[in-house]
Parts: C-alpha cells; structure tokens; sequence
C-alpha cells in the first residue's frame, strides 16, 4: 500500500494493516509445513496398518518407504531456517510463565480482560511452546530418522540402536502431531490470524488484542521482527 | 538313520497348503484356517555337521540365487555373513573347552528360525508382505514388501537381509515352495551326513531325544534342543552338544524373544498414540463448539487506529 506510515510495517487504511511476516518467512513457512504435512501422511502410513492407505498418495509402500526419508531432510533444512529467523523472539521471559500459569484464561478467551495477559511481544508463551517442541522434537525426528534410513545407515547402526530409535522416531512423531494441531487450532480460532501467513499482514485490531506489545514496538519504530 | 522324504512323483500335483492356510499376516487379520496342517520343523544336529556348506550351495542353487565372490576373512565363514542371496551360511567357531582342555569346531547352519511367534512379521507395515502358515513356516511375500527393514528390527536372531538392488527383503523360506509339493527343504536334502534332517515337529522332537542321549553317553552332557520358547518355540531347532551355553555356537541367543521395545512401539505406541491424535483434534473441536472463535473486535481496530499517529 502508498500509505505507509511509522516506517514501513504498519499501513493506515480501515482497518490499519501490520506486516508480520516477509514473503521470505512466508515460503518459508508453507515449505515446512507442507514438508510435514506429507511426513505425517506418509509416516502414519507406516505406523499403523489401518492408515496404511495413506501410502497410496505417495505412489504405494515402495514409494512411501523411499521418499519419507528425504522429505524429512527437506523439512530439517527448512525448518532449520525458521528457527534462524525466529529463534530469538521465542526466548522465554517472566510474563510467559504468567500467561501460561493463566492459559484458563486465554482458553476462555477472557485474556484481554487480563492486563497482564494483553502485553505480548511478536510470540505469546503458546506460540513459545510450540516453537521450542517442533524445534526439540525435529531435532529427535532427524536423528531418529537417519538411524533407521537403511538404505543408506543400516551398515552403520547395530540392531539394538535401531530398535531405540524406531520407539524415538514413533513418539516423538506422535507428540509432533499433536503439536500441530495445536498449532493449526490456534490459527483458526484465533481470528485473523491466517492472512498472517498467506498475506503476510494482520489488521491492527488483531495485533493490538493479540500482540500488543510487538504492536507498540513497531510504532515506536523498532523494526518488525 | 532318520529315513528321508521319499523323492516325490513327477507328476503334478496341486500345492498342499496355501493362502487358507494362513495363521497370521503381516498389519493385516486372516480368517481363522478351516483346519490345522501338521506342524512341520528342520532339526539341525550342530554335532554331526562337518561344514562341508553342501546345504549352502543346495539353498543357492534351489532358489536360483549367486552371490558375489568375496575374501578370505579369517574364517571359514563365506560369505562372512547372511546376505539378500545368501540365506543359510555356517558360522564357524572355534572353542577351547575348559573342562577337556580341547579344541572344538562348533559350527552352526544360521538362517532364519521360522519362530511360532515371529518378530519380523510383528514389525511390518506392510499388509501381507510377512505371512505364517499353521504348519509354523513364516515367509516373505516380495510383492507386498515395501523394503523398509522393520522386519530387521523386529527379528531376535538378526536374519532378515535387505537388498540394495531391488529393496526388498530376504531371508529362508524353510523352501516352502518345495514342501507345499511334498519334498524337503533343499539344504536337508543336500546333507550329507543327516545333519539337517527335516519332517514334522513331533518327529524332529522325538528325534532328537535319541540324539541328545547319544551325545549324553558319549559324554556332552549338556546337550540339548534348541527350541526357545521366548518366541514360542521355532520351526528350525538345533540339537546342541552345549545347550547351556548357546553363544558359544557364533552367538546363538541364550533366551531370544522379541524385544520388548519392539512390543512396546508395535502394541501401545501404536494404540496410545492414534488415541493422543484424535484427542488432540477432538479437544481443538471441542474448545470451538464450547468457547466460540476469538474475534477482534471493532474497539481492538479503533484502538490500534488510535495508537498509530495521524
């Protein structure tokens, strides 16, 4: 938009628009999460018999068994570069621990009500959460999953091992799907919160009840995180 | 002398067991069989076999298999391991006895053991890739098999070999393409000194108690059958001149079972963690049907309006 006011992330108009995430983050984001889309898919396919349909989408089992492993190292590499980008907003302060202590609240969706709970910068502590658990967990996903990549690393590890990993592999895939869910249930309830990645922009009202603090920042002319 | 299957007709006949007889089929349930086939086994007498490797070259040649030429790794073992093509190799061992100060060649056919409750065939993903037939023989169905090698994880006795070439996995039969027509594996057939001797399970039993009291008499007297009921027993047995300490036949698992990880991640894993998923999304449908969207409202935009300079 021409209008553009208090440097170049926040754009008048009704209602006022605020850039939240570059297009770069925005590729960036759809490319891991179609990463882990398609690992779910093909990954449950494996892991129980009555979700071995799934493997149909990837061209049957073979195929299924064959790309899974290299979709994950496209998501590690992928994810690897959120994580650069959004690392240091997702460090864990004291009023985290208050918004988690009084997630009642915020699952009431009473948390404006709350002037502790209305001061949050770019990431409240759910979205922390979510953050520092994909990040642990892809890091037990990869590590797990080289392991017992046979094709490859079946000389290296001994049967034992593979056992160890395969239980890592399952769990930490399972917590990761749940995670997700998380994660997707927050963007549809919370309202507004989708054109954040499509568009890349939210509307001043989402950012001022939302993310107020982040809001503030960036009038006062610090650069959008 | 345990008499041999008497050659059988040329001419054909039809198999004699077949998908019916199925008792267990890998991430997939069968009809309970309309009835039992005898239970067959291969007893293998450690104590009479001279290494000759007449059975390894009888497996490859039945099954239309070559493997690479290898190196001399030291041992008599050739190739040094269990491979895609080579699914019987005799591990060679050689043991100082310390009670009789002298030198024994142990040496054991290794392959797959055919166990009455397999855990390859627990493991796999792949709907009827691993199959168990009433008469104990557990196979591999390649068409079904994805190549994945969770079969390599979930076997006790480190059997199952992946193919480089074609992905899939392998490992002995028990030749059930020959005993559906009434022969013996290939490997029995091929012995040259009855070491391996096949038939159904209640004779390789009764056999081997003969066995075992001759190698009793003749002074082995912790010789025993090799049939571990950790894994309910096997269809490929061993009569061992030291049955107390099977490791020392190329490390022969004492008490194999299936490992309790693997039990853990192919029964509650797999329960509990379908159950946590579809809690998850219930809860999420849940939290909206109850608390509603979280809307921004019209004073949440006029409040931003506000914040932001004219």
């Amino acid at each position: 938009m021409s209008h553009d006011i208090v440097g170049s992330s926040i754009h008048r108009g009704d209602p006022v628009t605020v850039d939240r995430y570059t297009a770069g983050a925005r590729i960036n984001h759809w490319t891991t999460a179609t990463c882990l889309v398609l690992l779910a898919l093909s990954g449950l396919s494996l892991f129980h018999p009555s979700l071995f349909f799934l493997s149909s989408l990837f061209g049957g089992g073979e195929w299924t068994r064959a790309i899974h492993p290299w979709i994950g190292v496209l998501l590690f590499f992928s994810f690897a570069g959120l994580f650069l980008r959004f690392w240091h907003l997702n460090l864990w302060k004291g009023a985290d621990t208050t918004w988690m202590v009084r997630l009642n609240k915020v699952l009431g969706n009473r948390d404006h009500e709350d002037p502790e709970l209305v001061e949050i910068g770019k990431y409240n502590a759910g979205q922390k959460v979510v953050f520092w658990a994909m990040s642990i967990l892809i890091i037990l996903l990869i590590g797990s999953g080289l392991a017992i990549w046979n094709r490859y690393f079946s000389d290296y590890i001994t049967i034992e091992q593979r056992r160890l990993a395969m239980i890592v592999h399952s769990i930490s895939a399972i917590v990761i799907i749940c995670v997700w869910i998380v994660h997707l249930y927050a963007a549809i309830w919370v309202r507004g919160t989708i054109p954040a990645m499509t568009r890349g922009r939210v509307t001043g009202g989402w950012a001022w009840k939302h993310h107020r603090k982040w809001l503030k920042e960036l009038v006062a002319g610090k650069p959008p995180g | 002398m345990f008499p041999p299957l008497p050659n059988p007709s040329t001419a054909a006949s039809a198999p004699r067991f077949g998908e019916e007889d199925l008792v267990r089929r890998s991430a997939s349930s069968v009809p309970p069989p309309a009835r039992q086939l005898t239970q067959v086994a291969k007893l293998i007498d450690v104590s009479k076999c001279i290494g000759c490797k007449a059975c390894q070259s009888a497996c490859l040649e039945w099954n239309d298999l070559r493997d690479d030429i290898g190196i001399n790794h030291g041992s008599h073992d050739n190739p040094p391991d269990l491979t895609p093509n080579s699914l019987t190799v005799m591990r060679f061992t050689e043991w100082m006895n310390p009670e009789t100060s002298s030198l024994e060649w142990l040496i054991r056919k290794d392959g797959c053991m055919h166990c009455e409750d397999p855990g390859c065939l627990k493991a796999c993903p792949a709907p009827g890739a691993i199959v168990q037939y009433s008469n104990g023989i557990v196979d591999f169905v390649h068409e079904n098999c994805i190549g994945c090698g969770y079969c390599v994880t979930g076997c006790p006795f480190n059997i199952p070999r992946i193919s480089k070439v074609d992905n899939k996995a392998y490992k002995c039969t028990l030749c059930s393409d020959r005993i559906a027509v009434g022969q013996g594996p290939a490997c029995a057939k091929a012995c040259p000194t009855q070491a391996i001797v096949f038939g159904t399970k209640d004779e390789m039993k009764q056999w081997a108690d003969g066995r075992i009291k001759d190698l009793k008499a003749r002074g082995f007297k912790n010789a025993g059958l090799y049939d571990p009921p950790g894994v309910g027993g096997t269809h490929v047995m061993y009569v061992l001149h030291h049955a107390d300490q099977p490791e020392l036949y190329a490390g022969l698992p004492k008490n194999p079972r299936i490992s309790p990880i693997v039990q853990l991640w192919k029964g509650l894993t797999k329960y509990a963690g379908l159950t946590a998923i579809a809690a998850f999304a219930a809860m999420g449908v849940l939290h909206h049907a109850v608390m509603g969207p979280n809307r921004v409202t019209e004073s949440d935009e006029q409040n931003a309006k506000r914040l932001v300079p004219p």
